[in-house]
């Protein structure tokens, strides 16, 4: 079928929010307004169009710099970077609306803020700060993020990217995979070794001689968003692109404490999104003369979903708490990122047979859902990883190495 | 310049309305409230003239403190400084009374607000704070520019649309599309926190009308689909059960 014939859903977003247990009573004033400005924009900016996108595999471009006009890249960071001194709760609720809109939205803000403002800020010069910051919180640059390499996956330690001191420049070689935003990303800020086998940070510009950013092509999930390759041939990076301030995996994984934080909260928006369309059609769908809401094993479906989606908020809320007091740890936030994502995905295929054949369609939300929670559900530290982290912190005994 | 905008704060669109205490008075438990949509408009349109010359917006809404959050979502969106007149707006004259007090002390080139409010509807207010501060008003404005002391605007009639020419100060009942409304950023949402939100007693607080009672509308009758081909049958209903042929 040709998109032009595609009939894509016009219907209008209706979204209003699940808050079964009272829970906006923890929320302030203010992040109850950040929420309900993210959710506006989403209703305003993507719900219209995600369909047709990913149908069409095409990453809006524009919709960085509207998001940077918006203040979600960065929201965490102080102002004076471009920033916007807003707490780490608040970051968590424009995940969770970005992401009731598309994953692969809500990826392209994650990498931006957690993976390439963040560590910028945390372990950049001043000069690194004041170049980088303030185009990347506007969204007049896009930024990715390289660590994965295709031998190197939730093994990142062993990465074969590396680069040598050549005295007034440093030699980048090597390459990396799965990378969000990559094809399109005006700054790259990558992981590799020195000769002493230290792993650094390092600020590539698009550009720069033997540096390119090939687009993977053919994928089932985050369609609306583009994923790359970085690769780096005899690339000569300017010494003061190195970022100073921390090196090791311990670096790294810093910014994947941030960014799998967000997809805790992003995997309620899926989720909420994925129940609130079932629930309204479940009781306009009659069968057997009544709706099918009033049949038991709908109901079934549709009690435990809301169940496991309070559960979540409540997580994530708490996580929340524990990070704008500093004291959240990398297993707490893989705990937290590891159910909430496996809650959205099983409830997306729960709310897709409520939908029956309706729910294949790129008619409504949830399928496109369902693929693009396939994808979180192994980036960012996959499902098994995170349970064998917890199973180190529980037993002091590591099991992967 | 210096611009008032009035807004209400109203359920949300998709509200459930109910009523408690004997059908007196509307239940507010678990209803989102918002700026009134076309206060919205009146507000966005207010930023922008502010932008583009320079002065102050002012924000005003007659509520209680339950109001406060609708008054820092219009600071997000823009407002320079808010103000509260701590009262129940309990009918339109009483609230049009708190407006054109504050007015007469505020010297503002323009007052805006929507051409009517989503809870009570009534779209009196606009006329009658002209009346009180001897004031032009025209309502429901589509489309507002200003020219040194003069504004241009357009505005719905009854067929078609009338283009006016109006000296400073007056006043403006505003309606979609005078300018699209804004989402309020991140930055927005941060500075609100600081900018000042007064609150002021009301004057003149004499009632000039009381609600006796609601009653919702009767409930929507159940819908039958006959098919196109079908005339005859919907002929029959129509004779027999709705009775209206």
């Amino acid at each position: 079928m040709a998109p032009e014939d595609f009939n894509y859903s016009q219907r209008k977003d209706h979204f209003e929010g699940v808050d079964f247990y009272e829970l906006d009573e923890l929320l302030t004033e203010e992040q109850k307004m950040v929420r309900l400005a993210v959710r506006d924009f989403v209703k305003k900016e993507i719900s219209p169009y995600i369909e047709k996108w990913a149908q069409e595999t095409h990453f809006p471009q524009e919709i960085v710099k509207k998001m940077g006009q918006l203040g979600v890249f960065g929201s965490y960071l102080p102002t004076e970077y471009g920033g916007g001194g807003l707490d780490y709760t608040s970051y968590g609720l424009m995940m969770q609306e970005i992401e009731r809109g598309d994953s692969g939205m809500r990826s392209t803000a994650s990498v931006q803020s957690s993976l390439v403002m963040y560590p910028i800020y945390a372990f950049g010069t001043e000069v690194q700060r004041k170049k980088y910051l303030p185009k990347l919180s506007s969204g007049e640059w896009l930024g990715c993020f390289g660590l994965t390499e295709p031998d190197h996956g939730s093994n990142p330690a062993g990465m074969q990217s590396r680069f040598k001191d050549m005295g007034d420049h440093f030699l980048l070689n090597g390459s990396k995979m799965w990378i969000s935003n990559s094809p399109k990303a005006d700054l790259a800020l990558v992981w590799a070794k020195d000769e002493n086998d230290r792993i650094h940070g390092l600020l590539l510009e698009r550009g720069m001689e033997g540096f390119s950013t090939p687009e993977t092509h053919n994928k089932w999930s985050l369609r609306a968003s583009c994923t790359g390759e970085l690769v780096f041939d005899n690339v000569k990076v300017p010494k003061e692109n190195l970022l100073p301030g921390k090196s090791g995996l311990g670096a790294p994984l810093m910014c994947l404490d941030s960014a799998r934080y967000g997809i805790a909260w992003g995997a309620i928006g899926a989720a909420m999104d994925c129940y609130h369309t079932a629930l309204t059609y479940s009781k306009q769908r009659v069968q057997f003369g009544k709706p099918i809401a009033a049949f038991q094993l709908t109901q079934k479906k549709l009690s435990e979903m809301l169940t496991e989606i309070t559960k979540a908020q409540v997580l994530a809320w708490r996580l929340g708490q524990l990070m704008d007091k500093g004291k959240a740890s990398t297993t707490q936030i893989s705990m937290a990122k590891r159910n909430n994502v496996a809650m959205a995905l099983e409830v997306a295929r729960e709310c897709r047979q409520i939908l029956g054949g309706m729910g294949i369609t790129g008619d409504f939300s949830i399928m496109r859902h369902m693929m693009n929670l396939e994808s979180v559900l192994t980036y960012e530290g996959t499902h098994d990883i995170h349970l064998l982290i917890l199973g180190q912190h529980i037993t002091g005994i590591p099991s992967f190495s | 310049m210096n611009i008032l905008v009035c807004i209400t704060h109203v359920p949300d669109t998709t509200s459930r309305i109910q009523f408690t205490d004997n059908n007196t008075k509307f239940d507010k438990s678990g209803v989102q409230f918002i700026i009134g949509p076309y206060d919205d408009y009146a507000l966005a349109r207010a930023v922008e003239l502010r932008d583009q010359s320079g002065g102050k917006l002012t924000v005003l809404n007659v509520g209680e403190a339950e109001t406060e959050p609708t008054l820092r979502k219009a600071l997000a969106i823009g407002a320079d400084e808010a103000v509260r007149i701590n009262a129940d707006p309990v009918d339109s004259l009483f609230v049009a009374r708190q407006i054109a007090h504050h007015a007469k002390e505020g010297a503002y080139d323009l007052i805006l607000m929507g051409r009517e409010s989503i809870d009570f509807n009534g779209g009196m207010v606009h006329g009658m704070v002209g009346e009180l501060l001897g004031m032009p008003s025209i309502s429901p404005v589509m489309k507002l520019d200003i020219e040194g002391d003069k504004a241009v605007l357009s505005r719905e009639i009854e067929g078609g649309k009338e283009f006016l020419e109006v000296n400073l100060p007056f006043i403006a009942g505003c309606q979609e599309p005078i300018a699209e409304w804004k989402i309020p950023n991140m930055r927005g949402i941060m500075s609100a926190r600081t900018k000042p939100l007064n609150v002021i007693e009301p004057k003149e607080a004499e009632k000039a009308a009381e609600v006796k009672a609601y009653a919702l509308p009767p409930a929507k009758g159940e819908v039958k689909l006959i098919e196109k081909e079908n005339v005859e049958e919907l002929v029959r209903l129509l004779n027999t059960e709705a009775k209206v042929l």
